[in-house]
């Protein structure tokens, strides 16, 4: 299955993740899919990170760990979070297909981002039902 | 699971290596971003074991460049050999677009090769893809400069008639470890799934 973003949607998914979630101060947002393609990626500018590396490494991770919740009978993790020492990576998913990375300091409220980041994904998720499959 | 953005004019694509334990998939990664490395930010990401085995997978980025107008952005990817490791295997393989069997040509592989490849039927089966069927596939054959240390190694007659009597794949004779055809493996893999893409949109 391949499927096809038009301008519209594209314009559609950053303005949602630019308003809904950088502009809470967050560092960086990436929205790939399950096999690690970017979709959207958005960054405050001062940081550089190699979004690629991250895309197919959090793919990975976030199947790893549905993997692992499939044999201990669990149906599924929405969500994923890892807190580091400065920096901290949330993941969510979006719809079947897609996972919402985002990435942020201690200065963030994780309830207040969670709350953000759950209202971005019906938004997005909306979006996506227009999209083309083939 | 391409994606195509309409707006860039770019199209990624998802390229996995497969083949036996040892056959030479990480090996060809690393000889491709040795080629690559000064012109991309991004480094290779390599899940492995301390004994350079591969757990999860190799991770590459690699661009070819424009093909019909649109920029096309690949991700190459490795899986690991190991029997062992299907669980991961599986998961690499979740949205690939190309594939290259990387066979290994030492006599003593042989039927690793098969068993290989028949567990790829099974994994893209498993994501509703049928191997043959038109699956954009590239056989490299590895490891043939080992004919010259005098490691018995299999015909190319063999390998085609093991693995690729019924695909009728492009073949490559490669050594991955001096580089020779690995370029030219990847380039036909990424041109034959672009070209694939293609007929799915007309
Ligand atoms: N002589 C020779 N050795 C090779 C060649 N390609 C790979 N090797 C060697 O074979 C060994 C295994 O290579 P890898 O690239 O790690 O094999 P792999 O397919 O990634 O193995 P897994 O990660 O276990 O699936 C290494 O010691 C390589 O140096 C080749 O073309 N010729
Ligand atoms: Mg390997």
């Amino acid at each position: 299955m391949s499927y096809i973003l038009d301008q519209e949607q594209l314009d559609g998914i950053e303005e949602v993740l630019q308003k809904d979630l950088m502009d809470l101060g967050l560092k960086c947002v990436i929205l790939i899919d399950m096999a690690g393609n970017i979709i959207a990626n958005l960054d405050n500018g001062q940081v550089g990170h190699d979004v690629y590396s991250l895309a197919a490494l959090a793919a990975g991770n976030f199947g790893a760990v549905c993997a692992m919740a499939a044999i201990i009978g669990e149906d599924d993790f929405a969500l994923l979070f890892h807190k580091g020492k400065n920096e901290n990576i949330h993941f969510s998913k979006v719809l079947d297909d897609f996972l919402l990375v985002t990435i942020f300091g201690n200065d963030v409220s994780l309830g207040y981002l969670r709350l953000k980041v759950d209202e971005s994904i019906s938004k997005i998720s909306k979006i996506f039902e227009t999209t083309k499959k083939v | 699971m391409a994606v195509i953005n309409i707006r860039k004019k770019e199209v990624q694509v998802k390229i996995v290596y497969v083949g036996p334990g040892r056959g030479g998939k990480t090996t060809n990664l690393e000889y491709l971003f040795g080629a690559v490395r000064h012109r991309i930010q991004s480094d290779m990401v390599s899940i492995k074991t301390h004994g350079d085995r591969t757990l999860f997978f190799d991770f590459l980025p690699f661009d070819l460049g424009q093909i019909q107008g649109y920029m096309v952005k690949t991700q190459l990817y490795t899986v690991p050999g190991q029997v062992k490791y299907n669980a991961t295997r599986k998961l690499v393989l979740k949205g690939v677009d190309g594939v290259v069997f990387v066979a290994d040509s030492m006599e003593v592989m042989r039927d690793k090769n098969i068993a290989s490849l028949e567990n790829l039927k099974e994994n893209l089966a498993f994501y509703d893809l049928d191997l043959y069927n038109k699956f954009p596939i590239v056989m490299q054959y590895n490891k043939r400069d080992l004919a010259e240390q005098g490691v018995p190694i299999l015909t190319i007659e063999t390998l085609e008639q093991d693995l690729n009597s019924k695909l009728k794949a492009p073949y490559f004779e490669a050594s991955a470890l001096s580089g020779h055809n690995v370029i030219a493996t990847v380039k036909k893999a990424i041109t034959m799934t672009v070209v694939s893409l293609q007929d799915h949109f007309t």
